[in-house]
């Protein structure tokens, strides 16, 4: 990794942001609380173009929720007098909350895309300063028949393709949709995975997915982590298999993609539904270098004894070499892996429930 | 001129040039919606800090009236006399 650089570590939790930086990935230094009391669901690090901008979407329990940004690594911060994000009167909607803000490809600079609660997918051509509602799944006509998961009702996971006008949408309750036309239409594209909660367990939509990433060497092949299950797709979802053997539970809430080598990802499993802590207590990441026909158990520098649960959002990964790993935990602790999850180091504990973090290597 | 007297809360005062109470010209009646548009004229994330898109007060955001809790009255169609304090106050909230 380059000596001149320096990583930046947000920590979005129950009760506000923490930055945390470090030069080498294993000392870190924690910032003091930003937006203390706000709720912060949703953050992401947009480092195009020569800028870094962190994106941090709040929610005050009083206030309602706002997305604010800094270019500045946190020292000054910007809210559009309007809103960055706001339904028109006539959707008959208000925000609720940002579960998602994910800048689009190099080749779509200023384009940031946001999920949110209620249900909708957001885009922004300005850097995240203004976003539109997407109303082609506004619109959809599934809307109704989607559902509110324990954490509310929302589009928790975008992912537009870098190699073509493709999208995934992973919404809870609902599934996965797919657009293949830059969000004008959308469709859902779940066969394979089990809705084992509904009536009809293989149903077209209505699938309770936690997470979906997408597999760097190959854009149509992304992996889920859904409410028990965790599926692979080979054709941008057409059709998922599970690649859940060899783990030790088929529930959990994270998935990650590596941002470079194929094949390569990372689940952070859970005992069940009925019981949503480590595996015997046992906090481990788990890594596949073959697309899911295998993995292993890493958990070197995790502590012997965890019984708090890593929420959908609450982990990344960075885009150094070798691939920092990052997670934290309902109990307010948080790890970080310069070795692609092979060891951790803690980076910050106690602080309150784990919401989202987002990793960048950044000049300086 | 008459005038109605509207206390903000400390969390919001940045949002009023650092003021504790926002006097506004009233020479007739008025609603507390009609008040609130009159409040957030130019300050649109003081609007968007007290009612939600659609209009709607939020769910931990009270508004008292003559020192009456206005979801006791007729909410935002609750009506404000020349000579009103209006306090808004968060609500006891969170955990």
């Amino acid at each position: 990794m380059n000596d001149q650089a320096t990583t930046v570590l947000a920590i979005g939790t129950k009760k506000g942001l923490w930055l945390a930086t470090s030069r080498n990935r294993r000392s870190w230094t924690l910032s003091d609380p930003l937006f203390l009391m706000q709720e912060v669901p949703g953050v992401g690090i947009d480092t195009r173009g020569g800028r870094t901008r962190i994106l941090v979407g709040t929610r005050s329990e009083h206030w309602g929720p706002s997305v604010v940004h800094s270019d500045d690594l946190g020292a000054t911060w910007t809210e559009p007098e309007r809103g960055s994000i706001g339904f028109d009167p006539d959707d008959g909607a208000a925000l609720e909350r940002i579960w998602q803000i994910q800048p689009d490809s190099q080749s779509r600079p200023g384009v940031v895309w946001a999920g949110c609660e209620p249900i909708s997918v957001w885009k922004s051509t300005d850097g995240g300063e203004h976003f539109e509602l997407n109303r082609g799944l506004w619109d959809h006509p599934h809307r109704s028949e989607w559902g509110a998961g324990y954490g509310g009702a929302a589009a928790h996971t975008v992912l537009p393709s870098p190699a073509d006008d493709s999208i995934h949408v992973a919404m809870s309750t609902g599934g996965v949709y797919r657009s293949l036309d830059g969000g004008t239409s959308w469709e859902p594209r779940n066969r394979g995975i089990s809705a084992y909660f509904l009536p009809d367990p293989q149903p077209e939509f209505g699938q309770c997915v936690h997470k979906i990433a997408r597999d760097a060497g190959n854009p149509r092949h992304l992996y889920a982590q859904n409410h028990h299950g965790v599926y692979a797709t080979p054709d941008a979802g057409d059709t998922w298999t599970s690649i859940a053997e060899g783990l030790p539970s088929d529930f959990g809430f994270v998935m990650l993609a590596h941002p470079r080598r194929p094949g390569t990802a990372w689940v952070i499993p859970l005992k069940a539904d009925g019981e949503r802590i480590p595996p015997d207590g046992e906090l481990a990441v788990h890594r596949t270098d073959d697309g899911g026909g295998s993995w292993s158990r890493l958990h070197r520098g995790l502590p012997t004894r965890e019984y708090n649960a890593v929420l959908r959002d609450a982990a990344a990964v960075d885009a150094a070499d070798p691939v920092g790993v990052y997670f934290g935990t309902r109990g307010g602790s948080v790890y970080a892996s310069a070795d692609e999850g092979e060891s951790f180091v803690e980076v910050a504990s106690h602080l309150p429930d784990v919401l989202t973090v987002r990793a960048a290597v950044v000049p300086g | 001129m008459e005038s109605v007297s509207v206390l903000i809360p400390t969390l919001l005062r940045p949002l009023v040039e650092g003021r504790s109470e926002v006097v506004l010209p009233a020479d007739a009646p008025m609603t507390v919606g009609g008040l609130l548009d009159r409040l957030s004229e130019g300050r649109p994330l003081l609007e968007r800090r007290i009612r939600d898109e659609t209009g709607a007060l939020r769910r931990y955001v009270n508004i008292y009236v003559g020192g009456e809790d206005v979801r006791r009255l007729e909410l935002l169609e609750t009506p404000v006399e020349p000579g009103d304090t209006v306090m808004v106050i968060q609500s006891v909230a969170g955990g």
